[in-house]
């Protein structure tokens, strides 16, 4: 029945999940977080992170890896578990093959037209409110600690987020060597 | 006729196997391979795909891929395109997740995963800014991000039904709204 579920919430996402991997990890983290609690907030803020390091599509990456972790979450060995990234990498990329082939056999010459794009026009803001809403969501106790739990460690982290959103924001540094300087951090100051 | 699925293929698996960053990352190296080398689209409907790819729902690069694959081969070269751009990510994110299960609790590890956690918070937050700057948005539109992310974070509405609501929105005004006054400068916008 997870099985079931895991496709219909992939596909869910493939289909909805506009604004590109970022935009994406929002639906994902809402339903698979929030909605199925197939996952904890740390171990699907740890999946983006591995995500953003490895090669290949944030997408892909994350529904392949939530995929994998919600089945062994629920009980299931190994291969289950790759069953379970099997079915919903391949539910997240259905809807692409179906609306891309449909596309490019005859709604090509649609795709400019005022009223898609008015559409499209429509979509922008709330994509925009979409990623405001899952960086607010995982700002949470799993990720930061509290200041009355570990002050040392909520004020680290604190740190390392301010950091990190200048480093990559402004300074330009890539992302994936600011998750290095974070993970060095992490294991200097939060050991 | 054969070779040209497993090219097709071996090309995208190469392309999925070698961008770190994710999907925009991907452009460069798409464009490198499929336009100049083997040259299977000109360099103008490159520039009409990534349009069309990027306002398309679903993972960017698996739009571009499957494009590129039905153009080639209709639905079995789509077929064979989007497998080797999912494939590697697929098979790599597997292998750490597997690996990653038997390490979660190394005491190293949590340490690491702890400076990591904030630090992916921020790499979701800052692409929040500069998506919003993209999208234009003024003081008649800013409230719309705003209130989707409070629906979303503090009420728990799922982002599918934002989604679907700011597409309606956006179709309904474009249709009725600014309807006839504007078509005569969406038309020079177009050319």
């Amino acid at each position: 029945m997870i099985f079931l579920y895991l496709f219909i919430t992939f596909f869910e996402i493939g289909l909805f999940g506009f604004g590109g991997g970022y935009g994406m990890l929002s639906l994902i983290q809402h339903e698979t977080v929030e909605h199925y609690h197939w996952l904890s907030t740390a171990e699907f803020t740890d999946i983006v992170a591995i995500s953003q390091m490895t090669p290949g599509p944030i997408g892909i990456n994350s529904a392949t890896y939530c995929g994998y972790t919600a089945i062994h979450n629920a009980g299931y060995g190994h291969l289950m578990a790759l069953l379970g990234s099997a079915t919903a990498t391949f539910a997240l990329v259905l809807p692409s093959l179906i609306l891309m082939i449909l596309i490019s056999r005859m709604f090509m010459k649609y795709m400019n037209t005022p009223l898609v794009q008015s559409i499209f026009k429509g979509l922008r803001p709330a994509v925009v409110g979409l990623l405001a809403a899952a960086t607010l969501l995982l700002c949470n106790r799993e990720n930061f600690s509290t200041p009355m739990e570990n002050p040392w460690q909520f004020w680290i982290s604190v740190g390392l987020f301010a950091a990190t959103a200048f480093g990559t924001g402004y300074l330009k540094i890539n992302p994936i060597r600011m998750i290095c300087y974070a993970a060095l951090a992490g294991l200097l100051l939060l050991y | 006729m054969q070779n040209i699925y497993l090219e097709s293929f071996t090309t995208f698996f190469r392309i999925g196997l070698f961008t770190l960053g994710g999907g925009y990352a991907m452009i460069p190296l798409i464009e490198e391979e499929v336009v100049n080398k083997k040259q299977w689209v000109s360099k103008d409907e490159m520039l009409d795909l990534i349009a069309i790819a990027q306002s398309c729902p679903g993972v960017f690069a698996i739009n571009i891929a499957t494009f590129i694959g039905y153009k080639l081969n209709k639905t079995r070269g789509a077929i064979a395109t989007t497998i080797g751009t999912a494939l590697p990510s697929f098979l790599i994110i597997l292998a750490i997740a597997i690996f990653f299960s038997q390490f979660k609790d190394n005491k190293v590890v949590a340490a690491i995963f702890r400076g990591i956690r904030p630090a992916v918070v921020a790499l979701i937050a800052v692409p929040t800014f500069r998506l919003g700057q993209r999208a234009k948005l003024n003081k008649f539109t800013i409230w719309i991000p705003v209130v989707c992310a409070l629906l979303i974070w503090a009420l728990g509405v799922s982002p599918i039904y934002i989604i679907i609501v700011a597409g309606l929105a956006g179709y309904i005004y474009g249709k009725y709204i600014q309807g006839d006054k504007d078509t005569s400068k969406q038309g020079v916008q177009d050319k």
